[in-house]
């Protein structure tokens, strides 16, 4: 290792010729059995962008059959009542468990998460390779349940249905079980990373605020998951042992399902979400050429997002049998946790104002971002005003408003930052000119999916029906339409990602200016991340004022 | 924002000069930083512990504010005498592991190796009572859930009682279990004289998941034995 530290390095040679993660050690066993935090990220990466794609054709086949309430596209059937049952669900479970929870944590912030610190791995390396293989033992249950003939109780496995339903609940579940696991150590791995293992200067306040909203999902992996793997062991042995807690007709509780359920999976969504908002806290300035505007606020945000996310599951059952009360407060609370959310879009937005803004493919997702989920935060605003609700639940509405925050937020930000950390993940640039097209083509397909859905819910048409009412078959036969776009959109990104890793090294250290530690050193980085050990000197945006450089 | 300034890492300074500690890894500054990390790794390990458990506690209250004579009447059946008993190992295996974590802070390997085998001893102790106990109400036809069988069950939800009793300590037993094996490991590196006032990390963190177990046994004796 010393000499690897001590290797000569100059910043204008060829950067083919340099020492890098991803060559040395060689080997696949060097692969499968490391501990550096680079390589488990690029494992992450490719395990869920491959549940991205099955979760995806998953989503391509439900729109395609919706496109007609016969579901007969060209004359031929395209899935029956119980199929179509089990393929939204195997959607929904492949999406949220094993795609998006992992997806900015685990494999984007696995990479970059240590490297912004100055830091040299996360704090326990081996626990981070043990959660990858946890992971993957968890997904392979899950496709274990899949093979046994899928599931049909959609991804939220609402009692008294999952305990009574001949589909393979049982292995489903404990396949999320498992894969929570892998949620928590990641959490606490790098909760105890960012306490321990920030570079010499480096307050807390000096920190990029990618970290800032990785340490608020961290707690809330911590904090959430454990109670979720509580509810599905629960909701198993429930189906196995008829034990009577949330089976009505052996003296138990559904509802005390949905309170369980909801607990961790409100703070769920925020999981998901505040690391997307903690990518674009990293793009946006940058792309602007301005330091962040409101620093503590956005980071207090992420904070108070993850305390609040805590008090609000009560909104998901406004309809399912709370007191008045609770209704009431669940309803101002979820008003309450959208401030946080607000105070970070108008941050961002006071940065890029009179910023030097320049529109690369990291930026483009950033900025829909910022207009994505402003119209999905919005939207959940009016799911948690409780009249409105009443007409609204488990409609098209909720399934709008999900995936505006999950995919126009969430995945939007995933692919901005898997943009705009490409070149140091990886050495190479990707082409630009294609990934500002697919960054169109996400952005117009994703509107033209889902945007009629807020109409349709508006109308009454009602979530995870198969049959519908004629008159809606115009929206969704747009909104099929526009799935086939964001497709498109996600192929050409692969294609054009693949193809760069065909190129020698070509990425410079730092290809888009900027402030935060991981551009400081060689793109693809050293094992060790940095030659020597990184010092604070300046915060992670002090970006010249237009004009003075 | 990083200016390249301090000359060399901690670990190449070692390496240099030949005298790196096996016990740093090589990602830590200094031992203080590791011990610290570990620290705040264990506690939030229990933190999730809390919270899986707090499930099953929430549970229990709820199911025995609808069925309140099924609980009365279902705890009747438990081995109060074998439930005191476990208690009281459990407190004193608690004890020895405090001690263990001192002797080993203060490099006493034999007092260390010796607490260690008296903690290993009590959870044996506790899962040799549990063995009975749970023999005993098996031969009773007290079983979880559907299998459940006794015809003189004068509320008809004592399955329920027994569904939370089986799970809860299956649980809290599956976690005597994983103490038992780390502290066998432990067992096995003190005997090999790894821990010293130097390093003791791990004898320090496996005590705080042992008391975690204890106490969650000492919530869960009175919630299951001592029902009024």
């Amino acid at each position: 290792m010393a000499d690897v530290i001590s290797a000569p390095f100059h910043a204008g040679t060829t950067p083919v010729e340099r020492r890098n993660y991803l060559t040395e050690p060689k080997g696949l066993w060097s692969w499968l059995a490391t501990v550096d935090h680079k390589r488990i990220g690029i494992m992450y990466l490719i395990s869920v962008m491959a549940f991205f794609l099955v979760g995806g054709i998953f989503a391509l086949l439900i729109r395609l059959s919706l496109f007609d309430p016969s579901h007969m596209i060209f004359g031929h059937k395209m899935l029956d009542a119980e199929t179509y049952n089990k393929v939204f669900t195997m959607h929904g479970v492949i999406m949220v468990f094993l795609f998006i929870i992992p997806s900015i944590p685990a494999a984007l912030g696995n990479f970059v998460l240590p490297m912004m610190l100055g830091a040299k791995d996360v704090a326990f390396p081996r626990l981070n390779l043990a959660s990858f293989y946890i992971y993957w033992t968890g997904a392979a249950l899950a496709m274990v349940a899949i093979v046994t003939g899928g599931v049909d109780t959609g991804w939220t496995f609402y009692t008294p249905y999952s305990t009574s339903t001949q589909t393979s609940v049982a292995w489903m579940a404990m396949g999320i079980f498992i894969a929570g696991f892998s949620s928590i150590f990641t959490g606490l791995n790098f909760i105890a990373t960012i306490h321990k293992l920030r570079a010499p200067g480096m307050g807390w306040f000096d920190m990029p605020l990618f970290c800032w909203g990785m340490y608020a999902t961290a707690l809330m992996q911590v904090l959430a998951t454990p109670v979720l793997a509580i509810t599905l062991l629960l909701m198993t042995i429930e189906r196995l042992f008829r034990i009577g807690i949330f089976d009505a007709s052996l003296g138990g509780d559904p509802v005390l399902f949905q309170h369980f359920f909801w607990f961790y999976s409100h703070p769920a969504v925020y999981i998901m979400i505040v690391p997307g908002m903690a990518i674009v806290s990293e793009i946006i300035p940058v792309f602007s050429r301005k330091t962040i505007f409101g620093y503590r606020m956005i980071a207090f945000s992420s904070i108070g997002i993850a305390l609040i996310g805590f008090l609000v599951w009560g909104h998901h059952m406004f309809v399912a049998g709370q007191s008045q009360t609770a209704v009431v407060v669940f309803s101002f609370l979820t008003f309450i946790v959208a401030i946080p959310s607000a105070i970070k879009v108008w941050n961002w937005l006071a940065t890029m104002y009179h910023g030097s803004i320049s529109l690369e493919t990291p930026m483009l997702y950033a900025i829909s971002f910022i207009l994505l989920f402003a119209i999905g935060g919005l939207t959940g605003v009016f799911l948690g005003a409780l009249s409105l609700d009443v007409h609204l639940t488990d409609t098209y509405f909720v399934v709008a408003h999900f995936h505006y925050v999950m995919m126009g937020g969430t995945v939007v930000a995933f692919l901005g930052g898997l943009h705009y950390w490409w070149p140091k993940i990886t050495g190479r640039m990707y082409n630009e000119r294609l990934g500002q097209i697919a960054a169109a083509l996400v952005f117009i397909g994703f509107n033209a999916t889902f945007f009629p859905q807020f109409i349709m819910g508006g109308q009454g048409m009602p979530r995870r029906y198969y049959n519908y009412l004629p008159q809606f078959q115009p929206m969704h036969a747009f909104s099929t339409v526009g799935s086939w776009i964001i497709g498109a959109g996600l192929f050409l990104t692969l294609g054009y990602l693949l193809a760069s890793l065909r190129k020698p090294y070509d990425a410079p250290d730092n290809p888009w200016g900027g402030k935060t530690m991981e551009w400081q050193t060689q793109s693809p980085p050293l094992t060790e991340n940095f030659e020597v050990q990184p010092v604070a000197t300046h915060g992670p945006y002090d970006f010249f004022p237009v004009g003075t450089h | 924002m990083s200016s390249i300034s301090t000359p060399v890492t901690e670990a190449h300074e070692d390496a240099a000069h030949g005298q790196h500690d096996p016990n740093l890894q090589h990602h830590f500054a200094t031992k203080e930083q590791q011990f610290d990390t570990s620290k705040i790794g264990i506690w939030l390990f229990l933190a999730t512990e809390i919270l899986m458990f707090g499930g099953l506690f929430v549970g229990f209250a709820y199911m025995q504010s609808r069925f309140p004579e099924a609980f009365f009447e279902g705890h009747k059946h438990l081995l109060k005498v074998a439930g005191t008993l476990n208690t009281v190992v459990l407190l004193v295996s608690s004890f020895t592991m405090v001690l263990a974590v001192h002797y080993a802070r203060t490099s006493k390997r034999k007092k260390l190796i010796i607490c260690l085998a008296i903690t290993m001893f009590c959870a044996l102790i506790f899962l040799g009572v549990k063995y009975i106990e749970y023999t005993h109400e098996f031969s009773e036809g007290l079983y979880p859930g559907r299998y459940f069988s006794n015809p003189d069950d004068p509320t008809g939800h004592e399955f329920i009682f027994f569904s939370f009793y089986f799970m809860m300590t299956g649980l809290h037993g599956i976690h005597i279990l994983a103490g038992l094996c780390v502290m066998a490991w432990l067992l096995r590196r003190a005997i090999r004289g790894d821990f010293s006032r130097n390093y003791y990390t791990p004898v320090d963190v496996v005590g705080l998941y042992w008391h975690l177990v204890d106490i969650i046994w000492i919530y869960l004796f009175p919630l299951l034995y001592l029902i009024r």
